[in-house]
């Protein structure tokens, strides 16, 4: 039996510590050991992007991380998008605000990948200076990391450009 | 708590090379070097790979280096990510620049490394297949052998094979200058976008000042158990002005000397196909881009 191996990390700015085994990937240590159910499991080998999450700010797959491999290390989960989660609505981040009002979404399961491969994306566009709004090519491209089986990702792409929008109408910033 | 599906292994991520090689003398044939994961972690999932021990390489901070110096080293542990972006590698090894697009999704290449996607060595990899293009010399370090320099050509040894030993790492990989009025492109047909590629080719063509061939170099993946160059059909090409003749020669010569087999994804014959429509294409840009000046 291997040992276990304490890991302290950054989660949505908080401090965060638990205990795992060393197989026990990034993606269960968020929903098993701190409750953050958001981020979703679909294929666990790396290829659906719904369990996608930022770690140290780069957009990764958390069923492709061992939890012992964030030790030290920050990571931003869907619960960590909005503004003000206690606001409803009015509180969500203008990427969420995208997909509500784009309606971008069916089941949901895929939802928390979208959202966090499209604050990357959206948040690179934004540190390189483009102030452009995203062409469909270049959505599509920056959302093929991640399968949804619903919807047929039109209305992903419109929710992704009127995040965009939302996004350059505020502060620009994201 | 739901069950895990990678089998249980021991774990150690040491902060320097040095350690690293430690471990791995002591474990080698039980160990496997973790780098970014992106390969291992799914084989370990599905319980295609079970190895006992990981030695987790991503914490060792002189891997992570990207010097040039004339030519370019680049750290085994370099995200893909990092060395797509990283404007040193697309003036020293343009080549680089031009596949990592290809190479499944951002958030694999934020996790990805240069020296995991050369030591997995998969046959539809497009970094091994770059590294033989730009005549890339990897660099091994083992606790009792010190460090070796393998070039490209002798490092890819078979279907997921290469000629790293067990108690080895990966430290570095070197790549020779960038040669002027030199030119390059890399492309690949894929079912779906940022999968493995059914074929890919990679082309380098540097010219000479009477604007003929000086050097052409042709590279495969996908078509082969491991990346292959295609020598006659280079040959065909130096000496000679980079005519569409020219190159419509270099790429019949090129689908004589593949031998692609039939598979679940494509016939041998369809593989030989498209592996001349890329070559075509590849060789093509890479003369625009030497004659143009932009690698």
């Amino acid at each position: 039996m291997t040992a276990d191996i304490p890991v302290e990390l950054e989660v949505n700015g908080a401090p965060r510590r638990a205990t795992v085994e060393p197989r026990r990937t990034l993606a269960e240590l968020l929903r098993e050991d701190l409750g953050l159910t958001g981020t979703h499991l679909g294929c666990e080998h790396g290829v659906c992007g719904a369990c996608t999450v930022l770690l140290d700010g780069e957009p990764a797959r958390s069923c492709l991380v061992l939890a012992v491999q964030a030790r030290g290390r920050s990571v931003t989960t869907v619960e960590g998008l909005a503004h003000d989660a206690g606001r409803g609505v009015e509180g969500m981040h203008e990427v969420q605000r995208g997909f509500l009002e784009a309606i971008s979404f069916q089941c949901g399961f895929c939802t928390p990948g979208f959202l966090m491969t499209t604050y990357a994306f959206l948040q690179e566009r934004a540190a390189n200076g483009v102030t452009a709004p995203p062409t469909d090519t270049e959505v599509r491209e920056a959302i093929s990391a991640n399968l949804c089986r619903c919807t047929g990702y039109q209305s992903i792409v419109e929710g992704v450009q009127r995040a965009a929008a939302l996004l350059h109408d505020g502060t620009g910033a994201v | 708590m739901r069950p895990l599906k990678p089998p249980p292994f021991d774990y150690d991520a040491p902060d320097t090379v040095e350690e690293a090689l430690h471990l791995l003398a002591e474990h080698g044939d039980d160990a496997k070097v973790l780098a970014g994961g992106q390969s291992l972690i799914p084989l370990m999932a599905l319980r295609l790979a079970r190895p006992a021990r990981l030695v987790d390489v991503g914490r060792i901070a002189a891997l992570q280096a990207i010097r040039a110096d004339g030519g370019l080293a680049i750290g085994a542990g370099v995200s893909q990510r990092t060395a797509e972006r990283s404007p040193e590698i697309a003036r020293h090894c343009p080549p680089v620049t031009q596949a990592l697009p290809l190479v499944a999704h951002v958030p694999i290449r934020t996790r990805g490394t240069i020296g995991g996607s050369l030591a997995h060595a998969d046959p539809a990899a497009e970094l091994p297949a770059v590294a033989l293009l730009v005549e890339a010399d990897v660099v091994a370090r083992s606790r009792s052998r010190g460090e070796r320099v393998i070039a490209a050509r002798d490092f890819f040894r078979g279907f997921f094979e290469t000629a790293l030993e067990p108690d080895e790492l990966l430290v570095d990989v070197r790549i020779p200058p960038w040669p002027d009025r030199t030119g390059s492109a890399f492309e690949e047909l894929a079912r779906r976008h940022g999968d493995f590629a059914l074929v890919g080719a990679g082309a380098v063509v540097g010219l000479a000042d009477d604007g003929t061939v000086r050097d052409a170099r042709l590279a495969f993946t996908g078509v082969a158990p491991t990346p292959i160059r295609v020598g006659g059909a280079e040959s065909l090409l130096v000496g000679n002005e980079p005519t569409a003749d020219a190159i419509a020669a270099a790429v019949e010569a090129a689908r004589a000397e593949l031998e692609p087999g039939d598979d679940v994804h494509a016939t041998g014959a369809y593989r030989r196909h498209v592996a001349g429509v890329l070559a075509g294409r590849v060789l093509h840009d890479a003369v625009t881009h030497a004659n143009r000046g932009t690698p």
